[in-house]
């Protein structure tokens, strides 16, 4: 029999990787990678809810996963949407250049 | 006719001519809206039928309002927001009476006596527009109903100004909007929260005046009083009250001609009788509480417009620092809240609306004919233009108070009413008659004296349209200063009511008046008395009817 | 017949309409005969509501008719009403007998005026509104009149506008006027409020319950307002510049009515005066006796004909107000009446020199004009000796009385009384012998005749006949106030030619009236002859009326007589001075005019300094203040706003990695303070 992983493991591990993309999001200026780095925030906020959910019993952070999935997919469709239209124009194009929000 | 005055007696009108007033300027302003603007004398045609007929109904609201009537009259009341206790809420009395058909004179005569020098279309639109507002804050008795009618009048004003103003449009518009619209949002907050509070302490939310004013004590006094005082922002921005007045030497001056008469004429009005509405009748105790400050603030404001004016170089400005003294005057009188000087108030504005819209009109012709407003560049216009320059002198003696003119009996009736609660401000105010005379005197020699330079002998006389416009001004000014009792008689019962809905609800009594005149008339000329009264005679000149029923009145009155 | 008494102002207001309306088709000279009748018509109405009032007796003589209900405003009631007492009827027949003389006067004396039809609207317009303020049975109807007449004269002063001169003493006239009616106004208020009512029976039955503070309040208010229409100090300094107005209009306005309205006013108001504190009346009589006297010494140094007339005037004002508060209201209203008399016909006997000498107002120009101009001058004459104080002439039982009562209030104000008579016959005798007596200065050109003159105009000495050639040398050229008038082409009102001039005797209009007057002014004195009781007829005439404040003298019948030869002697030694000075001696040899007397002792210049300097830069700042720190702030909102915006841009910077520190730093921010806070997930 292996021993039950406790759940402090689980939560590390999503906090390093919730800290990893926050660093890389804030660092690299790729957009692509940018993207990535927001990916990685989410899945690791997945990682916690669930682990969250199988130590309170409670269905209800499962559900939020689902959530935050659908908002993940469509959140990457139409981001990656306005990233390649923005590197077609000019293929050399990092995140700093895009400041078209400027006030 | 007969049937709208048929229809109009009777508590609830059946024909709903208040409603009228408001809805028919602002369907004419959508119907030369959607009139071609290749076809400009369709739209002036379009636009002074609207306007001439609006003007006939106020006048039939005139006829058809009971004299000694203190209640509003011809009330109509829709519920329009239940939940929320909105309803389209219209009424007049004797206070908004002689507003209503000022109103209803000014905008035909300030359509015909000065159009638009371009784009007549959206210029004569905005302008039924701004009837339709004025009309209903004069007539509005719901709170949700004055604010939207009060907001509504800014938005036409601001395009004609910017539109077709001067050369300082865009800054003076811009002001004049962003100024009147940061009071209004207080009074906005201050409007909801009276609601509110109201609604909490009585159980029933509503927005309706009569009904939140006639139960006072709902609020407790110093929530009122600061209540109070964002309705004051607002109105003390409108009217203008030093210190915040500055908007208006600007937005007067950069106005089209017409747009100067309304705003000067009409839409300063709308502070002042937001003041008494809205201050004196829906928060007394506050009222009275702040009266003093109130009346130092009007005072201020005569000799200070009145100094301001002196120096300035420009006519137009010159007239509209003017305006400032004069509603210097007009809140002294209301915040003196005795009898006198509250009819005064409510006289003059009137009085003030026929005087400086005259003054304005003749300013704009000057600059039409010059195409300069710099007292500097006119000169021996008298010489040239002798009728015009009669016809200036007789507004300018208007706006001066010179007795037998409209100005003088409002001017009187205010500095009395607030000698008798106010002393020295009266005392000092009183001062403001000698400035008056000053300035536009000063204005008038620099202008109409002197010999006319080559510039100034082409000035061309005033014409027959032109003086078409101005006689029932001039007729106005004469007749209100000969026989004003029609017009008091009217207005006394309501500020009666106002005065007595004051002192029931706060520490202010009028002061009373030692009335010992008429009763300790001695013997002396006791018999001489009943002798003349019935030979009051035709009087002079056509003035004065019904002797008879005059001497009777008296006899009435103990003689008085 | 009493009932005719709304006729009397009705008549002259009609005129103005009628005149107003059609003047200009009717033209010269029919406009000004309508005007004049109108006015006669009023005198008319008067003489009999005079004869009607003449049938009661005592207290039935106060006539009250009402028109109709004016204001009423709460407790507030006035009516438009006449009251027709002994008083006003006496005012009306003297103001509408002289204005019917001077309108005839007019009539020659415009001839030719571009404008003589407004003229006559004008004067029709100030006869009705000075007859509703002597009509008035209230103090706002007699406050319509008194700013009805400011009004008119404002328009006659500047009645010749093209002129700058003209127009700002019009406006000067307007002005100073109003400062008085401020203190009017204010004791209209607090008359009211002490009385509950502003009609002059309610005053006077009330007043015996007036405070005395109340009742001094009102009568010093009442005073500044008299003081400003009546120019007494410190209010006077419009009347000189008055005279900028065609004579009639001086005559009329500034010697005979506008300016004895603040007269009328204190005597109607005579039972508030009587309860008011003692030293009240005694501040009046100071007033005037102070303002007498100053002015005498002004007209002493006068070169222009009819600016001595106007500080003249002045100093008779004076004399009244003196009347007035020695409680000598009778004596007031006799001399008010005599002056009318002999002061218009002065004015309007200078007038007619003016007329025949070609428009030369300045008597350095005159001289000898005593048979070219006969009438005139013969007339004149009269009218110098009455207001000298030579009996039989009017002028002397008049001011007499006054010195009389003058005395019995304080001896001193007796001594600047009698002084001022004085230098009344003085200067009044120098004008006469300027004017009619000595050598002829007009009948050579100007530069010739009259040197002095000729340099203030700006005519080079020795120019020739009506030419103006070469500037003026020396430290005159330099003067940048020296300027030719000639220069202009258009000569000034009362500047004569340079060449000779052709005297002429006036025409039948103008003087038939001055012959009026003159015979008035001899047997004027006939209202109150200070003899008997029965002689007394002006004193018993206006008992009623003034009872309450009059004086009664307790002077004994030897002193009447010392003070009366003192007087007599004394207005015989003015004139002897001015024999010795100005009849016996040439031109050059005459003492110069000092300065400061010429110029009023720069009163009215220190005044003017005032308001074009200090008072000017007060205006001035306020106006910066108003521009620069209330528009500032309001400004200054807008700036402060866009400010801040363009300073809380800079965070949107369009970096996207930017935003995105920002939202991790906050969400840290978030989640450490609920942590901290203790919340629960």
């Amino acid at each position: 029999m292996l021993a039950a992983v406790s759940s402090g493991w689980y939560l590390s591990l999503g906090a390093v990787l919730f800290a990893m993309g926050a660093a890389g999001l804030m660092v690299r200026r790729n957009p692509l990678v940018m993207f990535m780095c927001i990916e990685l925030m989410l899945n690791a906020v997945n990682l916690t809810f669930v682990t969250f959910a199988r130590r309170l019993d409670d269905v209800g952070g499962q559900v939020v996963v689902f959530f935050v999935l659908v908002v993940a997919a469509a959140e990457v469709v139409v981001g990656l949407g306005i990233i390649v239209s923005i590197l077609r124009r000019s293929p050399a194009a990092t995140a700093d250049d895009a400041s078209y929000l400027r006030g | 006719m007969s049937a709208v005055l048929a229809a109009t007696e009777g508590a609830h009108a059946t024909f709903p001519l208040l409603t009228t007033l408001v809805v028919l300027p602002a369907a004419g302003a959508l119907v030369v809206g959607l009139l071609s603007k290749r076809r400009p004398e369709l739209c002036r045609t379009v636009a002074l039928l609207v306007s001439v007929l609006t003007g006939a109904l106020t006048i039939a609201t005139l006829v058809a309002f009971e004299a000694g009537g203190a209640e509003f009259q011809m009330v109509e009341q829709y519920s329009w927001i239940r939940d929320l206790g909105i309803s389209w809420h219209l009424g007049v009395d004797g206070i908004s009476l002689f507003l209503l058909v000022m109103t209803g004179v000014l905008f035909p005569i300030a359509i015909i006596g000065a159009p638009a020098p371009h784009d007549e279309k959206p210029f004569l639109a905005w302008l039924l527009l701004l009837e339709a507002g004025c009309l209903g804050v004069f007539l509005a008795l719901d709170l949700f109903v004055f604010f939207v009618m009060f907001e509504i009048v800014l938005v036409p004003m601001y395009f004609l100004i910017s539109g077709w103003g001067y050369a300082e449009r865009r800054y003076a518009s811009m002001k004049f909007f962003l100024y009147t619209m940061f009071g209004s949002a207080f009074m906005l907050v201050g409007l909801i929260a009276t609601a509110v509070l109201h609604g909490r302490a009585t159980g029933q939310v509503t927005f309706d005046l009569v009904t939140i004013a006639s139960q006072q004590g709902e609020i407790a006094t110093t929530t009122a009083r600061w209540l109070f005082l964002a309705f004051a922002i607002a109105f003390a921005i409108k009217v203008p009250l030093f210190p915040l007045h500055t908007w208006l030497p600007d937005a007067h001056t950069q106005a089209p001609t017409a747009g100067s008469v309304i705003l000067a004429g009409v839409m300063l009005k709308l502070g002042t009788y937001g003041f008494l509405r809205f201050g004196l009748y829906l928060f007394p105790e506050a009222s009275a509480w702040f009266a003093p400050a109130m009346v130092t603030l009007g005072t201020v404001g005569v000799i200070y417009g009145a100094v301001v004016a002196t120096m300035q170089k420009d006519l137009k400005r010159l007239v509209a620092y003017s305006s400032v003294a004069h509603l210097g005057f007009i809140v002294l009188g209301t915040f003196s809240l005795t009898t006198q000087g509250l009819e005064g108030s409510v006289l003059q504005m009137v009085n003030h609306g026929i005087s400086t819209g005259a003054l304005f009109l003749l300013v704009g012709m000057i600059s039409d004919r010059r195409h300069t407003r710099e007292i500097a560049a006119l000169k021996g216009l008298q010489k040239v233009a002798p009728v015009f320059a009669g016809v200036f002198t007789v507004v300018m003696m208007s706006s001066l108070g010179l007795p037998g003119l409209n100005g003088f009996v409002g001017e009187f009736l205010i500095l009395l009413g607030s000698f008798t609660s106010a002393r020295w401000w009266s005392v000092v105010a009183a001062a403001g008659v000698i400035l008056a005379a000053l300035y536009l005197l000063w204005a008038y020699q620099r202008t109409f004296h002197g010999e006319p330079d080559p510039d100034n002998e082409g000035f061309r006389e005033i014409s027959l349209r032109e003086g078409l416009v101005m006689a029932p001004l001039l007729g106005l000014i004469v007749f209100l200063g000969v026989y004003p009792k029609p017009v008091l008689e009217r207005i006394e019962p309501s500020i009666t009511a106002l005065v007595a809905h004051v002192e029931g609800n706060s520490d202010f009594r009028e002061p009373a008046v030692d009335k010992t005149g008429p009763a300790a008339r001695s013997d002396v000329y006791a018999e001489a008395e009943s002798q003349g009264e019935g030979h009051g005679g035709a009087g002079t000149e056509g003035e004065g009817e019904a002797p008879a029923t005059d001497g009777g009145a008296h006899d009435e009155e103990g003689g008085g | 017949m009493l009932e005719l008494t709304w006729l009397i102002p009705a008549l002259p207001l009609a005129g103005f309409v009628v005149l107003m309306v059609l003047g200009r088709r009717l033209g010269e000279p029919l406009a000004g005969w309508l005007a004049t009748a109108a006015v006669g018509g009023s005198f008319v109405a008067s003489a009999v509501v005079f004869v009607g009032m003449l049938g009661r007796h005592g207290e039935e003589r106060a006539f009250s008719q009402v028109l109709f209900e004016w204001v009423p405003a709460g407790g507030f009631s006035v009516d438009v009403g006449f009251l027709a007492d002994p008083l006003s009827v006496t005012m009306c027949l003297f103001i509408t007998g002289i204005a019917t003389l001077i309108h005839l006067y007019a009539i020659g004396y415009m001839h030719g005026d571009r404008d003589f039809s407004k003229f006559f609207v004008y004067l029709n317009l100030f006869v009705f509104s000075m007859l509703m303020l002597v009509l008035g049975d209230n103090l706002l109807v007699t406050f319509l009149g008194w700013e009805g007449v400011g009004a008119c004269s404002y328009f006659l002063i500047s009645f010749w506008h093209t002129s700058d001169a003209n127009a700002s003493a019009g406006k000067k006239a307007f002005v100073t006027n109003r400062v008085g009616d401020w203190g009017y106004m204010v004791a209209m208020f607090l008359t009211f409020t002490a009385l509950g009512s502003i009609r002059y029976v309610d005053i006077q039955a009330g007043a015996g319950g007036l405070a005395t503070t109340t009742a001094t309040a009102i009568t010093l208010l009442l005073l500044v307002g008299a003081a400003g229409k009546s120019a007494q100090l410190p209010l006077f300094v419009w009347l000189p510049d008055a005279m900028a107005g065609p004579t009639p209009v001086s005559a009329l306005i500034h010697a005979a009515t506008m300016v004895t309205s603040g007269v009328y006013l204190l005597t109607r108001m005579n039972p508030v005066i009587a309860v008011g504190s003692d030293w009240v009346p005694t501040v009046i009589a100071v007033v005037g006796a102070a303002t007498a006297l100053f002015a005498a010494t002004v007209a002493v140094a006068q070169t222009d004909i009819k600016k001595v007339l106007a500080y003249s005037t002045i100093s008779q004002l004076g004399y009244m107000f003196l009347a007035v508060g020695s409680g000598a209201y009778v004596a007031a209203i006799f001399h008010m009446v005599t002056h009318a008399f002999f002061k218009a016909l002065l004015f309007l006997g200078s007038g007619s020199v003016i007329h025949g000498l070609g428009d030369e107002q300045d008597m350095r120009r005159m001289g000898a004009l005593r048979k070219l101009l006969p009438v005139t001058s013969a007339t004149f004459i009269v009218g110098w000796l009455a207001i000298a104080g030579v009996p039989p002439f009017s002028g002397f039982w008049s001011k007499d009385e006054i010195l009389l009562y003058a005395w019995d209030l304080s001896p001193a104000l007796w001594a600047v009384g009698f002084v001022t008579a004085i230098l009344t016959a003085f200067y009044m005798s120098r004008q006469v012998f300027l004017t009619f007596f000595g050598e002829a200065r007009w009948d050579r050109p100007l530069a010739e005749a009259a040197p002095d003159l000729a340099r203030e105009r700006g005519v080079p000495a020795g120019s020739a006949d009506g030419e103006a050639e070469g500037r003026p040398d020396g430290d005159e050229a330099a003067s940048p106030t020296v300027v030719n008038v000639y220069e202009s082409g258009h000569l000034p009102h009362g500047v004569g030619p340079l060449g000779p001039i052709q005297p002429h005797e006036s025409s039948w209009t103008m003087t038939l009236p001055l012959v009026v007057l003159a015979v008035l002014a001899v047997a004027g004195g006939a209202l109150q002859l200070p003899f008997t009781s029965g002689t007394k007829r002006l004193e018993h005439w206006l008992e009623p009326v003034v009872a309450p404040g009059e004086h009664h003298l307790a002077v004994a019948t030897g002193t009447k007589w010392a003070l009366a030869a003192v007087a007599v002697v004394g207005g015989l030694v003015g004139i002897a001075a001015a024999v010795a000075l100005y009849l016996r001696r040439r031109r050059a040899e005459q003492p110069a005019e000092p300065a400061l007397l010429a110029r009023g002792w720069y009163y009215d210049s220190g005044l003017a300094a005032f308001a074009g300097g200090p008072g000017r830069i007060a205006f001035d700042t306020l106006a910066w203040f108003d521009r620069t720190v209330v528009d500032g702030a309001v400004n200054g909102v807008a700036w402060l706003v866009r400010g801040t915006g363009g300073g809380l841009r800079r965070t949107q910077s369009g970096f996207v990695r930017a935003y995105a520190g920002f939202v991790a730093f906050g969400a840290v921010v978030v989640v450490a303070v609920m942590v901290f806070r203790g919340v629960v997930l």
